[in-house]
């Protein structure tokens, strides 16, 4: 396996490059249709306000698919990432405009790296 | 109403197998927009040593999801989906997922609890290739939230 980064040259603190990622109403019948996730909640306004929700909502799914390209991109070789686990606490809420929300990710090593056992969950 | 407790531990037969194709990594990558080489580039992925592309971490999603349909359907079990929103979710990998898998999903019902009304279901999927070697481990936690004014 080929990664760009090496173990022992990672150090705990050491940060990840930040990635920002734009989402729109097209991006998400985009994903609907990859994923074969067609809840109308995520593209149903009417439908998302009459169950509770204020407006349509990303998939949960498509946030936890790019929250982990900030370390797949790090790291070089996507099977780098041996456990990934997240958990939804707040809808990405996505208005019907041009500009739709943007999903801001950071991250920094939390534990491993140089001189450590690889843990099960280097990241935080 | 809170769901029955001996529905813990339930295991469901395996799911049909899902044979994971070439061009379906490719929609789900740029649905995504992340066209990593790994994902799209058969030379690129077997330059990181796979046999061929492989899929990016949230792609078994998709077929875990399916499979754990055959529990969150259940009448017996009485899950109330239009009130489900997705509470937690972790994958473990013994290696990715790759073009020309044909993989099969066991769920298990690991805990349900219940809590201020809502229904707390922890789901298993055991995902395993077609010679039986173990692929993934994914663990879906599913909230059926109270009915207003309940």
């Amino acid at each position: 396996m080929t990664a760009k980064i090496a173990y022992d040259e990672v150090e705990v603190g050491t940060e990840l490059p930040a990635q920002t990622f734009p989402v729109t109403r097209a991006t998400l019948v985009r994903y609907a249709g990859a994923s074969g996730d067609f809840n109308p909640i995520h593209w149903n306004e009417k439908f998302a306000v009459e169950v509770g929700l204020p407006d349509v909502i990303a998939h949960g799914m498509f946030t936890m698919a790019e929250a982990i390209r900030v370390v797949t991109d790090w790291a070089g070789d996507p099977a780098a990432v041996v456990e990934y686990g997240v958990r939804f606490t707040k809808p990405v809420v996505v208005p019907n405009d041009e500009v739709g929300a943007l999903i801001e990710v950071s991250a920094k090593v939390a534990a491993g790296g140089r001189g450590e056992r690889p843990p099960a969950f280097p990241l935080a | 109403m809170a769901l029955d407790q001996s529905f813990v531990g339930r295991t469901y037969p395996p799911t049909p197998a899902y044979e994971v194709g070439r061009e379906k990594i490719r929609e789900f990558a740029e649905a995504i927009g992340d066209v990593n080489p790994a994902y799209v580039d058969q030379e690129a992925a077997k330059e990181l040593g796979h046999p061929d592309v492989i899929a990016p971490p949230t792609f078994v999603f998709a077929i875990t999801f399916k499979a754990a349909g055959a529990v969150i359907e259940d009448p017996q079990l009485g899950l109330d989906y239009s009130r489900v929103v997705h509470g937690d979710q972790k994958f473990a990998y013994t290696r990715p997922v790759r073009a020309g898998d044909r993989l099969s999903v066991t769920s298990t019902i690991e805990a349900i609890k219940s809590l201020a009304g809502n229904d707390i279901l922890d789901i298993r999927g055991e995902v395993h290739d077609e010679s039986g070697e173990h692929v993934v481990t994914a663990w879906t936690k599913l909230v059926s939230r109270a009915p207003e004014g309940a």
